[in-house]
């Protein structure tokens, strides 16, 4: 039964001076995403809706030389709106969206090879009284299984142009657009779903109950929607009468034999149904197809987990290594700029600032930039495809005990390399309170710039005299501290802030696909553009901040040291030159070295150690002339590396330090660490080098930490100065001790010291609230830890 | 009542009727599970849940105490 729309008019007259407004409006995992890029090309811009944490994706589409607006609307299986951001997809089509010019045509992108339950939304967008096109997208896949559809038969029935794509091989894509421009200021779609007289008239009654405020399709949805966003919102606006009266029309209803929500899907899945028949020809037995064939492996109780298992693994492999050799050469870059500038600009602060403050903040971020954008084509790769869904089904009850879904799975998992493309990731996530609470914990998980402080005290404190197990053993302690805590947090979250109805799981896994490399691409951009943008902006300001504050006062301590430079500058040079004319055999040593100790023979052992003696033996002439120069420059470096400590102990930050310290005691910290991880709140790699600054080993680098393995660590610069560093009021005492080491990786294992993290946080919830809150969290929790375990480690030891 | 989780991975079942939390209901019959159309038990997640079931020409997937809402009558 079909019931006629009014006459209706146009909805906006499209005068020729604005560009008229096509919507893509479609179930998830139907193309429109790829239709919508085939469309607008690379003129896509992204933006957000106020209040919402859906984003806005526009573009600009040229058809037979008529342009016009795009707007991607979010992939949906109905209008019937449940939260804030699926109100907005509502609004949009309404009109009532605020900013947002109401479109012209609504292109509905339909599955052909999932035809019914595809049309479900479409029958929906029919009542809104705007022109409807179809697209009717992968005919092929349609084709493969069997089924064949006559498409100006379907056109016919359903009462709107329905145009066959292929949105991938871009095919059908002029027609298509053929067909939005003719459409664009026709009539409104002349049929959809009747529904039975008892339901139209509560509708009716209802609607006079509320004037004129209230569009035709929110009223029905008032109705049908039990507990959704339209019952709250005006309930909330026109009190509980309204609760009361559409109360007890829904108990008219039920009594009529039109029980709420049952009378929308029959209504409507009957209206396709008879729409379909005739039109779309399906063989008696349905083929087996490779999704089928696929998924009996992938989601086999132990086949599936392995290859789970396998996939999670390569994830996490690729991002360690394919991204090392970018990483190594961004340092490279970014330390070649700062040479550059040293030389090309005077000593001075301005270019300290931009040296350390500038290059080496945005530095410390940007080399996180090939890792990020590793894992943001994985993941990409991963939804494309279709398996991320299987990722969730296998993972959903181990989540599920913690409170969340099988969805957060790999957004927390990615957050293990780092938590910015991790929780741009809980996107997918569709439950608010859900989607939260991953986010906030996403942090916990260890990521990668924890790594760098792990070494360095691991590999300070935790070797010499110790079994050689331990080192490994801490390490994985330290990740599995985070892993631990998340999901508790996630629950505790889940029992009392974030406390709610449980979320609806049901969700659609998707046919397999060949992901493609276009899409996978322009997420790859898209994303580390945005990281980049954000690097380029947040933590500049805090890396700055941090600078000026370690830098100022500066009294005539920058005057003494660059004379004292400048007495040595010519020794210095060709130490510099000497140092780097051996570095290639300095790696080799370090590299036979390392085989030597882990070698499994003897002979192989003492091979390793001839050769190292050989390459050592090649050294010894630049080795000797190094030394004489270090004769010069050692005194010299001293004297330097103390006036850099005064500075920065007497420094704005340095003088915080020590206002602290009585609060950093209890961990076993002196000043000089408050310092450092105060300056590392920013960005919590920094720590190394502000370590190195303050007990005065110049500057450290930490790219040859993250290389170095842990017994070499012990040999560093720094790795020494640790372990010698006495406090100020008890030189007999030593700082580092273990439980001290211990209780500063705890504490940055569980810390929130990522200025990009929490500006992801703010944007991704569209509220400081949150971001503030991950911080407080955090640092209170990572606070309390490192208490426990110094109190604890000193009783013990 | 006999409920679509207790179905056997491979049977197929019609369903019956709908109870419980409204959104769910909701949310279940958009997505096409409609009182009188079948369900087929694929079968279940390693770890014992969620469940996955085919309806119509899609693959859905929901847990176990969901599918506890949706009473079904097996098919031989």
């Amino acid at each position: 039964m079909t019931s006629p729309s009014p006459a209706a008019v146009p909805p906006s007259a499209a005068s020729p001076a604005r560009r008229p407004v096509v919507a893509l409006l479609g179930n998830p995992n139907t193309g429109k995403t790829t239709l919508f890029n085939a469309l607008s090309g690379l003129n896509h811009r992204v933006g957000n809706y106020p209040g919402v944490t859906v984003e806005s994706k526009k573009g600009h589409m040229v058809c037979a030389g008529r342009h016009f607006e795009l707007i991607d609307l979010p992939g949906t299986y109905s209008l019937a709106p449940r939260s804030p951001d699926e109100m907005v997809t509502v609004n949009i089509i309404l009109g009532h969206q605020e900013g947002e010019t109401r479109p012209d045509v609504v292109v509905c992108i339909v599955d052909a090879s999932n035809l019914e339950r595809n049309l479900y939304l479409t029958t929906q967008a029919l009542e809104l009284g705007v022109p409807v096109v179809i697209a009717l997208n992968m005919i092929d896949v349609a084709h493969a299984q069997g089924i064949e559809i006559d498409v100006p038969a379907l056109a016919e029935r359903l009462g709107v142009p329905v145009v066959s794509i292929q949105a991938n091989r871009r095919r059908g894509l002029d027609e298509l657009g053929k067909a939005v421009a003719h459409a664009v200021g026709g009539a409104a779609p002349p049929r959809h779903p009747a529904f039975p007289p008892p339901f139209e008239r509560e509708t009716a009654e209802l609607a006079a109950a509320l004037g004129d405020g209230v569009p035709p399709y929110l009223v029905r949805r008032l109705l049908l929607d039990v507990g959704g966003w339209t019952e709250t919102r005006l309930v909330a606006r026109l009190g509980d009468t309204l609760q009361g009266r559409v109360g007890d029309a829904r108990k008219r209803l039920a009594e009529a034999g039109c029980p709420v929500p049952a009378v929308e899907a029959r209504s409507r899945y009957g209206w396709i149904r008879e729409a379909l028949a005739g039109c779309v020809h399906r063989p008696a037995v349905r083929p087996v197809t490779w999704t089928d064939r696929l998924d009996r492996w992938l989601t086999h109780r132990l086949a599936g987990t392995l290859v789970f298992l396998a996939v999670m693994f390569l994830l996490f492999q690729s991002i360690f290594t394919a991204a090392r050799p970018f990483m190594r050469w961004i340092d490279a870059a970014r330390g070649y700029l700062a040479d550059l500038i040293g030389h090309s600009l005077p000593a001075g602060p301005f270019t300290s600032l931009l040296v350390e403050g500038v290059l080496g903040g945005v530095g410390a971020v940007v080399i996180f930039l090939p890792q990020i954008l590793i894992l943001f084509g994985f993941i990409a790769i991963l939804e494309d495809c279709g398996y991320m869904a299987r990722a969730a089904f296998l993972m959903d009850r181990l989540m599920a005990r913690c409170g969340l879904s099988g969805k957060s799975f790999i957004p927390l998992l990615s957050s293990m390399a780092c938590a910015v493309p991790g929780i741009l990731a809980t996107r997918v996530i569709e439950d608010r309170r859900d989607r939260l609470a991953t986010i906030v914990v996403a942090p916990l998980m260890s990521c990668s710039a924890r790594l760098p402080v792990y070494i360095l005290l691991i590999g300070a404190f935790l070797t010499d005299g110790y079994p050689f197990w331990l080192a490994g053993l801490t390490m994985f302690a330290l990740y599995a501290l985070g892993l631990v805590l998340a999901p508790l947090v996630a629950l505790l979250l889940k029992r009392t802030l974030l406390r709610g109805q449980p979320p609806v799981f049901v969700m659609e896994m998707p046919p397999y696909k060949w992901p493609s490399l276009r899409a996978v691409l322009r997420r790859m951009f898209d994303s580390g553009w945005a990281f980049l943008q954000r690097a380029g902006t947040v933590i500049l300001a805090s890396m700055v901040l941090v600078w000026v504050l370690l830098n100022f006062p500066a009294g005539d301590y920058p005057e003494r040291i660059a004379a004292l430079n400048a007495s040595v500058a010519e020794e210095r040079e060709k130490a510099d030159a000497l140092r780097e004319s051996i570095a290639p055999q300095v790696r080799e040593v370090r590299r036979l070295a390392r085989l030597e100790r882990n070698a499994a023979t003897a002979d192989k052992h003492d091979t390793y150690q001839r050769q190292r003696a050989a390459v050592k033996g090649q050294m010894a002439p630049t080795l000797a002339e190094l030394e004489q120069l270090e004769r010069r420059l050692g005194p010299v470096d001293e004297q330097v590396n103390r006036l850099e400590e005064e500075w920065k102990r007497g420094s704005y930050l340095g003088r915080i330090g020590r206002l602290i310290e009585p609060v950093v005691r209890p961990l076993g910290w002196d000043w000089r660490i408050g310092v450092a991880v105060l300056a590392s709140f920013p960005a919590r790699e920094v720590v190394v080098s502000t370590l190195g600054i303050i007990y005065q080993q110049g500057k450290v680098d930490t790219e040859e930490i993250r290389e170095a393995d842990y017994a070499e660590v012990a040999d560093t610069g720094l790795g020494k100065a640790l372990s010698d560093a006495r406090f100020d009021d008890d030189p007999a005492r030593r700082v580092f001790t273990v439980p001290t080491a211990v209780s500063l990786m705890v504490f940055f294992a569980l810390c929130c010291q990522c200025a990009s993290t929490l500006a992801v946080i703010r944007r991704e919830t569209r509220s400081w609230t949150w971001a503030a809150f991950t911080f407080v969290y955090m640092t209170a929790l990572a606070y309390l830890a490192a208490l426990i375990v110094y109190q604890v480690g000193s009783l013990l030891s | 009542m006999f409920t679509l989780d207790r179905l056997p991975p491979g049977q197929r079942g019609r369903i019956l009727s709908l109870t419980g939390d409204a959104i769910l209901v909701q949310r279940l019959m958009e997505m096409g599970m409609l009182e009188g159309d079948e369900v087929e038990m694929i079968g279940a997640a390693p770890l014992g849940d969620p469940l996955e079931v085919r309806l119509g020409d899609s693959r859905l997937s929901l847990r176990r105490s969901e599918a506890a809402r949706v009473e079904v009558q097996p098919l031989s």
